[in-house]
């Protein structure tokens, strides 16, 4: 039986990490609106850009840009992206344990794979499990988001494509669904697969300028950048959400921990009590 | 005229604007291109510069980065990497910017990997002044 001195000292510090866990809620929900709000903003750029380059590659003939060339079942390349730190309940985890799977398992067939990592946490993973595929690991980055990182990603990753180190690259990242549920998801960032247009929305005679070629050779890479940069915005969204209901589980768990202590507490000072008074009631009685 | 353009300006990190103009016009790569309402499709890329469109007879003034202007049935959408509306542009920032540019092309060659960014950079910095200028 923990004396009552030590039942005090650990509720004390399970109040301190109650604290903490409750601040880094409170950060994390802060961040989350932001996040959330970049995301969100960031999708009607992305899709209009889907939208114009689906039009022009369904017009244009297959494979006369090397983008959007098929090739054969090579070498491909995986971006994982994960945060930078913990305490975020499964999130690493679980979206490293699905890089790690998607290149064991080989579901798309591919001879090999290269791994390329944003984000500490996934490289802390994966290191030790397929640490001879990491071509490439960007650390402390998810902090400050901005269309410069996800076009110096895009310019590494569409590079090696084009000069045919890898025939398919593929995104695995965490899209954002709401503040507490986040989606494991792995998309094919290239070749670029153009979205099927419905009906005839889009029959209109263009007029290109300069071409239709020179617009389209334009719009591809940067086609490439706008989808990390998106990708990038949702992982970290959905990193903030996943931190604030792992903290919050946390916060309640403490809560409950001090309601178990403090009851374990208040048990043994009154059996200290009950003790002390037998002993001076008997000791009176002997008196007697 | 009764007829109007819904203009939709949009950056990655927001939408810029979403309003119905009179007249746009925008800094086409083969040379300014201007849109009126009836405008056959077009699809356009644009170069840095100046945009400039046409709103209850007032005029007003957007630096743009490279993006590409789409054109249909009356409604334009402007999808760029940065638009700065006249009256948001910080001209101490887009001075110091110019500053810094001038310095870096200074010290550089031409065949320098970096000779081609930091010209980016002026030719943007430019713009931001020039646009500046014209805020009300």
């Amino acid at each position: 039986m923990p004396s009552l001195k030590d039942i005090k000292k650990r509720i004390g510090s399970v109040k301190n990490t109650q604290q903490i866990t409750k601040a880094m809620k409170m950060v994390s929900a802060a961040k989350l609106r932001r996040a959330q709000d970049a995301v969100v903003a960031a999708r009607p750029y992305a899709d209009k850009m889907l939208d114009v380059l689906s039009n022009l590659a369904l017009r244009e003939e297959s494979g006369v840009h090397p983008l959007l060339q098929e090739r054969g079942k090579g070498k491909a390349l995986v971006v994982l992206m994960t945060a930078d730190r913990g305490l975020c309940g499964g999130f690493n985890t679980n979206i490293s344990k699905k890089a790690e799977r998607f290149v064991r398992e080989n579901e798309e067939g591919f001879e090999d794979y290269d791994i390329l990592i944003v984000g500490r946490k996934g490289n802390e993973y994966l290191k030790s499990r397929v640490g001879d595929k990491i071509t490439k690991v960007h650390e402390h980055v998810t902090g400050n988001i901005n269309f410069g990182l996800a076009s110096l990603l895009g310019e590494e990753i569409i590079e090696p494509f084009v000069n045919e180190t890898y025939d398919a690259v593929f995104l695995v990242y965490n899209s954002f669904q709401s503040a507490i549920s986040q989606e494991l998801t792995v998309s094919q960032l290239l070749p670029i697969v153009p979205k099927e247009i419905e009906g005839d929305g889009y029959s209109a005679e263009y007029i290109y300028e300069p071409s239709r070629g020179e617009v389209l050779e334009q719009i591809l890479p940067k086609h490439i950048n706008v989808q990390i940069f998106r990708a990038l915005l949702e992982s970290v969204a959905s990193e903030h959400g996943a931190r604030m209901t792992a903290m919050d589980s946390a916060s309640k768990n403490a809560s409950e921990m001090i309601g178990k202590l403090t009851l374990q507490y208040n048990r043994a000072r009154q059996a200290a009590i009950t003790k002390e008074l037998m002993e001076i009631i008997s000791g009176a009685e002997s008196i007697k | 005229m009764s007829e109007k353009l819904k203009l939709e300006m949009v950056t990655p990190y927001k939408r810029v604007l979403s309003e119905e103009v009179e007249e746009l016009s925008a800094p086409g790569s083969l040379g300014e291109v201007g849109v009126l309402p009836g405008h056959t499709p077009l699809l356009t890329t644009l170069n840095v510069g100046e945009l400039t469109y046409k709103k209850d007879g007032e005029t007003f003034h957007v630096a743009v980065n490279w993006g590409y202007v789409e054109v249909e049935d009356d409604t334009v959408t402007v999808l760029v990497e940065t638009a700065e509306p006249a009256d948001q542009i910080d001209l101490e920032r887009a001075k110091e910017a110019l500053g810094r540019a001038e310095d870096a092309l200074k010290s550089l060659s031409p065949e320098d990997k970096d000779f081609k960014v930091m010209e980016a950079a002026l030719e943007r910095a430019v713009i931001r002044i020039q646009v500046a200028g014209k805020r009300h």
